[in-house]
């Protein structure tokens, strides 16, 4: 059910966008064509940032470091039913960006995008954002130096997106 | 941060391969997920530019102010401190609309702008206002409709439904947007009755 919902999503905002779009007289080709140029340019500046973690990554991961680290906390994480492999992008996804997307990358590639993990590392990834680049740019941009609670409830928040995204995956794609 | 964990994973791995004596793989490893990692951008391509191409006709056409309307009742309950009226709740908005749908590029700039209101209105205090900490709760918990970078890495590694994450998704962000401004609330009071 749920599946066939997530399936209509794109194609109904598709839709509602270029009537409306039409309707308010935009020339919607042109403007999609300039939008579409910012993305050529953003797909491009990520080069290099993915490129660089994701080379880091692949050696951590060929090395063998990856399985004995995954290794060393299963027995624990198995008893609240948390997939190890899991754990990796969970602690990366407050810190860095560029990092959880190659390690969410990584997991989409070896366990397969259908898959529980490459289910749940999808999710992970796009239901929550960088805290500690949002509170970099923001406070930095307008010069705050007291942060307050901002760190606290950020990391806060996360934990509560990743225990989020591992309740809805088990809901929704079983295991 | 970054820094940190980029050098400590290559780092770990390449001394661990050299006791594990995994270094062969380790070194094959370099070139081709490099390789890849350019395979996987350009792959990015195709979903980037047509989803930002389709948002640019939903900003031009006034799609992102309309749904700023519709969600403004609920803002202003979640940013007491700010009057309805004042700018800082316009940068609010629009910046919640943008990252709504995926325009994170766009939001961050709106976000800044909206940052510097709520600085003028807590007497350009270099403190973070309650205000403030409200809306970074807001932005870390990300509420996107379509996570688009997601979608076209599902497409390269041949996902049979690569959109079919679009719902878990959603509902996972919804919590952790709840959760995040329910964190926020216990702390503001907690900071309230330290006070008093």
């Amino acid at each position: 059910m749920l599946v066939h919902i997530s399936n209509l999503i794109i194609p109904l905002i598709i839709l509602v966008v270029l009537l409306y779009g039409t309707y308010k007289r935009v020339p919607t080709y042109e403007t999609f064509v300039e939008g579409g140029k910012e993305g050529v340019k953003m797909a491009i500046s990520l080069l290099p940032f993915l490129l660089g973690m994701i080379v880091s990554i692949s050696i951590f991961r060929a090395s063998g470091a990856l399985d004995a680290f995954v290794g060393l906390i299963d027995p624990v994480l198995s008893f609240f039913h948390i997939p190890s492999e899991i754990v990796p992008l969970a602690i990366t996804r407050p810190i860095s960006g560029t990092a959880s997307l190659s390690i969410a990358t990584d997991l989409i590639k070896t366990e397969g995008p259908d898959s529980f993990i490459g289910q749940l590392a999808s999710t992970m990834q796009g239901s929550t954002d960088t805290t500690l680049y949002v509170l970099t740019v923001y406070f930095g941009a307008v010069g705050i130096r007291k942060m307050g609670d901002a760190l606290k409830v950020g990391l806060v928040a996360d934990f509560i997106g990743i225990i989020a995204s591992l309740f809805v995956c088990y809901l929704i794609f079983g295991s | 941060m970054v820094n940190i964990i980029w050098v400590a994973l290559a780092a770990i791995g390449i001394v661990y391969a050299l006791f594990n004596g995994t270094i062969e793989e380790v070194n094959e490893v370099i070139f081709t997920s490099a390789q890849e990692a350019v395979t996987l951008t350009i792959s990015l391509v195709s979903v980037l530019v047509f989803w930002l191409g389709l948002m640019k006709i939903a900003e031009e056409a006034g799609l992102l102010e309309k749904l700023a309307q519709l969600f403004k009742p609920i803002f202003t309950r979640l940013f007491p401190e700010i009057p309805a009226n004042h700018p800082a709740m316009g940068y609010i908005l629009s910046n919640f609309s943008a990252n709504l749908f995926g325009l994170g590029n766009a939001a961050t700039p709106l976000g800044i702008k909206a940052m510097h209101e709520m600085k003028k209105l807590n007497n350009d205090s270099s403190e973070a206002s309650r205000s403030m900490i409200t809306f970074l709760a807001l932005n870390t918990s990300s509420v996107t409709l379509v996570p688009t970078t997601i979608i076209g890495i599902r497409m390269q590694y041949d996902s049979m439904a690569p959109t079919e994450i679009v719902g878990s998704t959603i509902i996972a962000t919804f919590i952790s947007t709840i959760g995040a401004i329910l964190v926020d609330r216990y702390f503001y009071y907690r900071r309230q009755r330290r006070l008093t």
